[in-house]
């Protein structure tokens, strides 16, 4: 492979690449990113590879693994083109039918098609599926159409043109205007100005400069930088290598979180092949600009993702946050002016660059532009990845991408911010999603996790969760954080457990003050945060939990005691059996009675009990029922012969 | 671990300044620990303190300064496996495995360590084992998966 | 050096360029509490005892004056309802820790705070980090570094440096406002042989 040197080569071999492609081809594409994997993604390539050479189609069906199209849960994903016929949860067994059925008879298999869990209608195609129908997928649509591995496969979709747009037919004055003009705002948590930020290094008078991807994306419960980078890593490098060129920075650093290994793998092939190719080095495609990119590995602390620990983390040593009165593109990366952007900004730098900042600002709100992924998870019927324009409103997302809540249950509220977030509840489900309303709601953007919550979880424990998570993570060198933090989850445990006090919340509130006013960075002043927003939401639960020594969502284990009701109870012994401490008294015909003194509210007993019975109930804040006598446990025989 | 390997580990790094961290992952990835000579001999070609390698040893929980067992288990307590009952499936491992997160067995067999995020959100509860991951666990799931592994 | 003229609890004050504000409120006669500030090692930031509310172009913010630089026309208060009580809840919370420190018996006459508002926790470190800090910058011999982050954070000597040389020093040793570091240094030498100390240097 010749490094191409000019704009003109590179679209000349872009040409060849297509030329050899035959759109009418038939090709599987089957998810290879991280979820799918873990689904068993890889044996079903395999099984299709196998398959289409038992049948001799080698040279007429193409199979890849692509990136990751975000519909985890359903995975295996397999999308066939080019109809984009879609199936989903494929297993081996399934590969045969596939092939004999769809790809030579283009007939479409029903039992794998998405099926709408109210109406029952089922969708053949990719873009009928109501989790993808209301999305707009401007980045992340690419995902399943290439093998993350592939730089030719990029280049087909027509990867680095903007790059080449930008080099040779733009000064670097001219992409700064353009990413100002977008109004592209931080999508890693911050929403800071990305034009801005660049223009704040671009002035600074240092010769050496960075650019940054910041690929932690700690935040529990988000994704799309896992995505994104395993599934698109290309589109990530050409963002940085603009940005690089915007700003006059000539290396880059590619930080990524250690817990995603296939993320790392394939930005780091990535880079050679685009130092093979000729996008990253010296004289890039002819222009004279130089670029290297190196990618450093994170060693498992969430602070890292924080912009100044992150750099710290690059100089090799611990991730502790920096006091920073000057701002970190004019003093950043050992001192020098740094640009650090989230892996979805710089995915929509090429895009920006190619189309337009015109073409960029159509979507979106007036403070916000542009697209979001979002992670929606939790307690939702569709789980995964979702691309929607800013301004969509939360009921949107929730009800007609993400089909509601399963089980019948009621929504309670949305968490999104991860831990410097807060929740959201069923009053405000019309907000539309943007920067600004999710701050005005009490919560934040974050970086896109959107944790769906129902009847059954209990908000007091929400923010025991993150403040507890936050005491691991806490980088400790600042006195209100640390401290401030470690009484707090104190307190939450204590009122989660039946021990809080009058007083206790009073006491949370003006901790949270002082947390929040005094500390050091961005993970210890929003801290307070997922407290602050639940207690302003359902203060009820937490009165609840301190002065009834109640559970409103029978959640808390301490606070809760399982029974079994003697009129559901049909002595099936399957709890019986089950249950880890032997807690339940009973037999064939004997209704069963739990036994409090042994029970350990592991839950077993409830997860076990067949739905059409249903008869282990939880209590909260009052005694359970006394047992029935002895006598009237016997199931009588003349009642069994009546169901 | 032999010097010779450390070398060669350190001396792929040369000339990167901020490279510690790097260098230290590489041997915790080969040696599944960090043994004392191994941080010795870093803090001797570097150089780097001591004292600095030994907080970024203890700070980031990729490291591990004692020995630890021949399978990594790794359960996800990110919010949306928390959310669909993450604890139980922690409690579920503590019970059968008979140590608690942080710790490794007396023979050494395995090893469990909470993590906090892996990215499959959407699988959750989610445990990954020697790079395995095992998704939309249940209780029951849990034994069935953990008897595999010698 | 050009000077800078600057306004503290209304009091106007000149200072160098590069100062902090901290340096310039001393420097005036004008005291801020702190706990992890030493004039011979660099700004730490970590005890936020020192926070003052800075105005800049209309615009308040609470910032720690111990790196904060002096801005021409800079309006500080180092005391307000505000600092105070955040001041006062950062006593209460290392009062839990080292209630026996007179620093901070000091600061909780002057702030007003509860040393039983918190259940007492079983480690008296505050994390002042003068003592890691010091054999860093100023000896720098790294005898004694932190472990670990968040609330497990500790302080720790490396043996094979402290038996050489902490006993021909000590310089740290009075800059520990609990003398939580002097117990660390026992506990360590104490452990004897497997840390590599000797009683008999400690004797000396």
């Amino acid at each position: 492979m010749t490094r191409l040197n000019s704009p003109e080569e590179l679209t000349t071999f872009r040409q060849e690449i297509l030329s050899k492609r035959d759109p009418n081809t038939p090709c599987i594409s089957v998810c290879a990113g991280t979820g799918c994997l873990a689904s068993g993604a890889s044996e079903v390539i395999t099984a299709f590879k196998t398959e289409i050479e038992k049948q001799g189609l080698t040279a007429d069906v193409d199979t890849k693994g692509t990136g990751c199209p975000g519909f985890c849960e359903r995975g295996p994903v397999v999308v066939i083109y080019p109809r984009e016929t879609c199936y989903l949860q494929v297993t081996p067994e399934d590969v045969p039918d596939i092939i004999s059925q769809t790809i030579k008879e283009k007939k479409v298999i029903d039992r794998l098609l998405y099926v709408d869990p109210t109406t029952g209608e089922k969708a053949a195609l990719e873009s009928d599926i109501p989790f993808y129908k209301h999305q707009k997928r401007n980045i992340i649509s690419n995902n399943i159409k290439i093998d993350s591995r592939s730089i030719d496969d990029y280049l087909a979709i027509g990867g680095y043109s903007a790059l080449a747009k930008a080099l040779s037919r733009m000064t670097d004055e001219e992409v700064l205007s353009e990413v100002k003009k977008s109004n592209l705002r931080g999508r890693g948590g911050g929403g800071f100005p990305a034009g801005k930020k660049w223009e704040g290094s671009r002035s600074a008078p240092e010769k050496i400069k960075y650019v940054l991807v910041n690929a932690d994306e700690g935040d529990p419960g988000a994704f799309m930088d896992r995505a994104l980078l395993e599934g698109n890593p290309h589109s990530v490098l050409e963002g940085l290598i603009i940005g690089g060129y915007a700003i006059g920075s000539h290396e880059g650093y590619i930080y990524v979180r250690q817990e995603y290994p296939l993320a790392v793998e394939n930005i780091t092939i990535a880079i050679k092949q685009a130092e093979e190719y000729g996008f990253l080095g010296e004289n890039i495609l002819g222009s004279g600009f130089d670029f290297n990119v190196i990618v450093h590995q994170g060693a498992g602390a969430f602070v890292c993702g924080e912009s100044t620990a992150l750099m710290t983390a690059l100089e090799g040593r611990v991730g502790e946050p920096r006091v920073k009165y000057i701002r970190s593109n004019v003093r950043g990366l050992w001192n020098r002016p740094t640009v650090l952007n989230n892996v979805e900004t710089w995915a929509n730098v090429p895009l920006i660059i190619d189309k337009g900042a015109d073409w960029f600002t159509q979507f979106g709100t007036e403070g916000s532009k542009g697209t979001k992924i979002f992670s929606l998870v939790g307690k939702i019927t569709n789980t995964g990845l979702v691309e929607v324009p800013m301004g969509i409103t939360l009921k949107d997302i929730i009800y007609k991408i993400g089909g509601g809540i399963p089980g019948g249950k009621k929504f309670k509220a949305v968490q999104t911010g991860g831990p410097s977030g807060g929740c959201i509840p069923g009053e405000l489900l019309d907000l539309k999603v943007d920067f600004d309303e999710l701050t005005r709601a009490g919560s934040m953007m974050g970086s896109g996790g959107m944790i769906v919550m129902d009847e059954d979880t209990c908000m007091v424990d929400v923010a025991r969760y993150f403040i507890h998570f936050l005491t691991d993570e806490s980088c400790g060198k600042c006195l209100p954080c640390r401290e401030g933090l470690r009484q707090m989850d104190k307190i939450l445990t204590n009122i989660t457990e039946g021990k809080g006090k009058e007083g206790d919340l009073e006491l949370l509130e003006e901790l949270s003050e002082t947390v929040t006013e005094a500390s050091l960075c961005a993970l210890g002043t929003s801290a307070p945060n997922p407290f602050l927003s639940t207690i302003r939401y359902f203060r009820d639960e937490y009165e609840a939990h301190i002065r009834e020594k109640k559970c409103p969502a029978l959640s808390c284990k301490e606070l809760i005691s399982y029974y079994i009701d003697p009129d559901k109870c049909r002595a099936c012994m399957i709890c019986l059996k089950k249950c880890p401490v032997d807690a339940i008294d009973g037999g064939k015909k004997k209704i069963h009675i739990i036994d409090q003194e042994k029970c350990t509210n592991c839950g077993t007993c409830l997860d076990v009990c067949p739905s059409r019975f249903s008869a282990v109930k939880k209590v909260s804040g009052e005694p359970v029922p006394p047992p029935i006598p002895e006598n009237e446990r016997v199931i009588e025989k003349k009642v069994k012969e009546n169901e | 671990m032999d010097i010779e390997r450390i070398d060669r580990i350190i001396d792929k790094h040369q000339g990167e300044a901020g490279s510690l961290i790097q260098i230290l992952l590489e041997i915790q990835g080969e040696n599944h620990w960090l043994p004392k000579e191994a941080i010795e001999r870093v803090s001797q070609k570097l150089p780097a303190p001591i004292s600095r390698i030994q907080h970024i040893a203890t700070f980031y929980k990729a490291f591990s300064l004692v020995p630890r067992g021949r399978h990594e288990i790794h359960i996800c307590m990110g919010t949306a496996c928390h959310v669909r009952g993450a604890v139980r499936i922690l409690d579920t491992v503590q019970d059968l495995t008979g140590i608690k997160s942080g710790e490794t067995d007396l023979d050494l067999k395995f090893s469990l360590e909470t993590v906090n995020c892996i990215g499959c959100c959407a699988l959750g509860p989610v445990m990954e084992i020697d790079g395995k991951i095992h998704g939309k666990l249940s209780t029951a799931d849990t034994t069935d998966v953990l008897k595999k592994y010698e | 050096m050009s000077e800078i003229r600057l306004q503290i609890d209304g009091k106007e004050v000149t200072a160098g360029e590069g100062m902090t504000v901290l340096e310039a409120a001393q420097r005036a006669g004008i005291s801020i509490p702190t706990l992890c500030h030493h004039e011979k090692l660099e700004p730490f930031g970590g005890c936020r005892l020192c926070i003052v509310e800075v105005n800049v172009g209309g615009w308040t913010k609470l910032v720690v004056s111990c790196v904060y630089l002096v801005e021409e026309n800079l309006v500080v208060r180092t005391r307000s309802e505000k600092i105070d009580r955040i001041r006062k809840n950062l006593v209460e919370l290392l009062l839990a820790h080292a209630p026996g420190s007179p620093q901070l018996q000091d600061l909780a006459l002057e702030y007003g705070a509860d040393k039983d508002r918190y259940e007492k926790e079983a480690s008296f470190c505050i994390h002042c980090g003068l003592c890691v800090r010091y054999c860093a910058e100023v000896k720098k011999l790294n005898a004694v570094g932190f472990v670990d982050r968040g609330i497990r954070k500790e302080i720790g000597f490396i043996p094979e440096i402290a038996s050489k040389e902490c006993n021909n020093c000590k310089e740290c040793f009075p800059l520990c406002p609990t003398s939580y570091l002097q117990a660390a240094f026992v506990l360590t030498e104490s452990l004897g042989p497997v840390s590599g100390l000797t009683l008999s240097a400690s004797k000396k």
